[in-house]
């Protein structure tokens, strides 16, 4: 359940993959700063009916909300380390998971 | 080794073709998400933090050389090109992909594998001491019985439902390597007055959120009667077992809740209802299965190898291995030798594709074709010649797999914890890493001497943290990972459960209270006494004081 002040994104997995993904614009992303962030409780409950939705037409399974803040450069970051976590790859292995390409890229 | 039969070979095809199906039926939409998850998970395939993780059931720990090279291969084709050996002697696979599971099933079954019991509510893939068939002062191989229950368990119409997952472990020795006191049923097999061979059996034992050491329900139970009497075991806890609430619904609460001599009373009734010949095996099925586990042709050897002797004399690194992780073999001449899969600062349990295949190259050339896993994440080649443990020796070293460790403090047993685990509240492989870097000196651990930590990063404890000699539990608390020590817990003939030594700690905390504690034991130990055998003497109490020297 949404608290009523905090902003949201979605994520789920890819059905087929099982990465983790980001509700974005224009459908999933594996990039969470690309997530459509829910500012009030009604854009959350949109973006769960959104996931709802999207788990139905098999694209994605298991789709929940994550809490974020909003960095300094207004992307969002999720509060708890797990969710950090998942938006990265396990973090002994820094050669697997989405920090690979990010790191590749410079962007970690 | 058990080899399948057509029934074996065509039932483990049919799972195979079966899945393909409900995977292509999901895809195409007629199976829901809500129909299609359970199916998954009845082969195997959970949705963990990043991706979807395969389960392969090892069954027993046991595997040829050829099995650990199809391991291999998928590590390599399907998977990041490594795979995890886990505390239930099975392997886990972090990164498969759902559309290409089929094929891995497929290759699986073509050596005689699949991914059955690793999930649900059944019971779950049998595990056995790691030791079976070469231990000196075995009673019995443990595998035939094994072998039975696999087959008698898989897929069996009346417990394929249970109340809760249920988790069977069976030893032929007193010197338990199984943990048999820590499962749902423990099996020892023991030799009664009258000489004949039978079952000692142990219920209601297991770790998790309520951890119980269990009963011992009979002193002997006939061989012929195992599988009646299980039936009945299973019967009463399925009857009985509460299914209100799953976190009460394991065998363990029953016993707790009804006492050890009710349940066994309704257990007694069960069985003298039943007709015991209907239920168990026949006498010519038992005498294949085990016939597969006859021991192999040894060649006759002196007790004593020369070879091995002016090796550990010439080189001090060897000696310091045989001296750790060799144990003596049941067959003058021969050995049984424990590969660490704990390198200094490793992931523990984590082998590459090239490691599993250097392994299954030793098994063939030096091993009897035989490895097992251990539940302590390690792999073990229970036949090697002592004449040949230099060159064994040589080629571990050459893939990082001679690590100096095996029962020692960097020999950690650690679950995946948050780095993989969806259900984890904390991360345990980096507080493994971090002690085993701190404690990584081999003078100093072997000066430590035997030393059991173990990591679970949440309450459904799959690193046995309860069963450590030191155990942690990592948590999570206001956001932030936690963790707790646990200590004087033992998985062994002389089970029992770790007590918590204080509140929650942080990562670096831990590793220094760590050191604290086995500082503590140093100073106060006497001539030979394990960390364990001091914490008993010792008591509790006095290992507060380091706790109070950290936080």
């Amino acid at each position: 359940m949404a608290r009523s002040e905090a902003f949201h994104i979605l994520t789920a997995n890819d059905l087929l993959a099982g990465d983790a993904v980001f509700l974005a614009e224009g459908g999933w992303s594996r990039d969470h700063r690309l997530a459509r962030v829910a500012r009030t409780p009604d854009e959350a409950k949109a973006l769960e009916i959104t996931g709802a939705a999207e788990k139905a037409a098999r694209r994605i399974v298991d789709p929940y909300l994550v809490e974020v803040s909003i960095d300094a450069n207004g992307l969002p970051v999720p509060v708890r380390y797990r969710e950090r976590l998942r938006t990265l790859g396990p973090s002994v292995r820094l050669d697997l998971g989405k920090q690979a390409a990010l790191r590749a890229n410079s962007l970690l | 080794m058990y080899c399948y039969d057509e029934f074996d070979q065509q039932f483990v095809q049919d799972r195979v073709n079966q899945f393909r199906g409900q995977v292509e039926r999901h895809l195409a939409g007629t199976l829901s998400e809500e129909e299609f998850r359970p199916l998954r998970l009845m082969n195997g395939l959970y949705l963990q933090l990043h991706a979807y993780m395969l389960r392969v059931a090892i069954p027993y720990g046991t595997l040829s050389a050829r099995q650990m090279r199809a391991l291999a291969d998928i590590a390599e084709t399907y998977d990041r090109g490594y795979g995890h050996f886990t505390t239930r002697q099975n392997i886990q696979y972090n990164w498969p992909r759902l559309y290409d599971v089929p094929d891995i099933l497929q290759e699986l079954a073509a050596v005689e594998m699949h991914a059955i019991q690793t999930s649900g509510n059944c019971i779950r893939n049998i595990t056995a001491d790691p030791f079976s068939g070469v231990a000196a002062d075995e009673v019995e191989d443990p595998r035939p019985t094994a072998e039975l229950l696999r087959q008698w368990s898989s897929l069996h119409p009346e417990f394929s439902f249970l109340p809760r997952k249920f988790k069977i472990a069976v030893t032929g020795c007193q010197d338990d390597r199984a943990a048999i006191a820590v499962h749902d049923i423990g099996l020892r097999i023991v030799r009664n007055e009258a000489g004949d061979i039978g079952y000692e059996i142990w219920a209601g034992g297991g770790q998790g959120r309520t951890p119980m050491i269990a009963k011992k329900l009979r002193a002997f139970v006939p061989k012929s009667a195992l599988l009646a009497y299980l039936e009945a075991m299973m019967r009463v806890y399925n009857l009985y077992g509460r299914r209100d609430n799953k976190y009460k619904a394991r065998i363990k609460i029953l016993v707790h809740e009804i006492g050890i001599d009710e349940y066994a009373r309704r257990v007694e009734k069960e069985f003298t209802a039943l007709d015991p010949n209907s239920i168990a095996a026949d006498a010519e099925e038992i005498a294949r299965i085990e016939a597969y586990f006859a021991p192999p042709a040894y060649d006759r050897l002196p007790a004593r190898s020369a070879a091995l002797d002016n090796a550990k004399k010439s080189d001090p690194a060897f000696a310091a291995w045989v001296a750790v992780n060799v144990r003596a073999h049941k067959v003058p001449g021969y050995a049984i030798a424990t590969v660490s899969l704990k390198p200094i600062g490793g992931v523990p349990g984590d082998a590459t594709a090239d490691q599993m295949r250097l392994l299954a190259d030793i098994a063939e050339r030096y091993g009897l074709d035989e490895l097992r896993v251990t539940i302590e994440q390690n792999i073990v080649l229970p036949q090697v010649k002592q004449d040949d443990l230099y060159a064994v020796w040589k080629l571990l070293a050459s893939a990082y797999l001679a690590t100096t460790n095996a029962g020692l403090i960097t020999d950690i047993v650690s679950c995946p914890g948050l780095d993989y685990c969806a259900l984890a509240t904390a991360r345990s492989i980096p507080v493994a890493q971090a002690i085993s870097r701190r404690f990584g000196d081999p003078e100093r651990q072997r000066e430590i001497g035997p030393l059991a930590i173990k990591i679970s990063g949440c309450i459904n404890a799959c690193g046995h943290h309860h069963v450590g000699h030191i155990g942690i539990l990592g948590l999570e608390k206001a956001g932030e990972e936690s963790y707790q020590i646990t200590l004087g817990g033992d998985p062994s003939e002389n089970a029992a459960l770790g007590e918590r030594l204080g509140p929650g700690l942080t990562a670096e905390q831990t590793v220094d209270t760590i050191e604290r504690l086995v500082e503590v034991y140093l100073a106060n130990r006497l001539s030979g006494e394990t960390f364990v055998a001091a914490y008993r003497r010792l008591g509790h109490d006095r290992f507060k004081e380091a706790l109070h020297a950290v936080a």
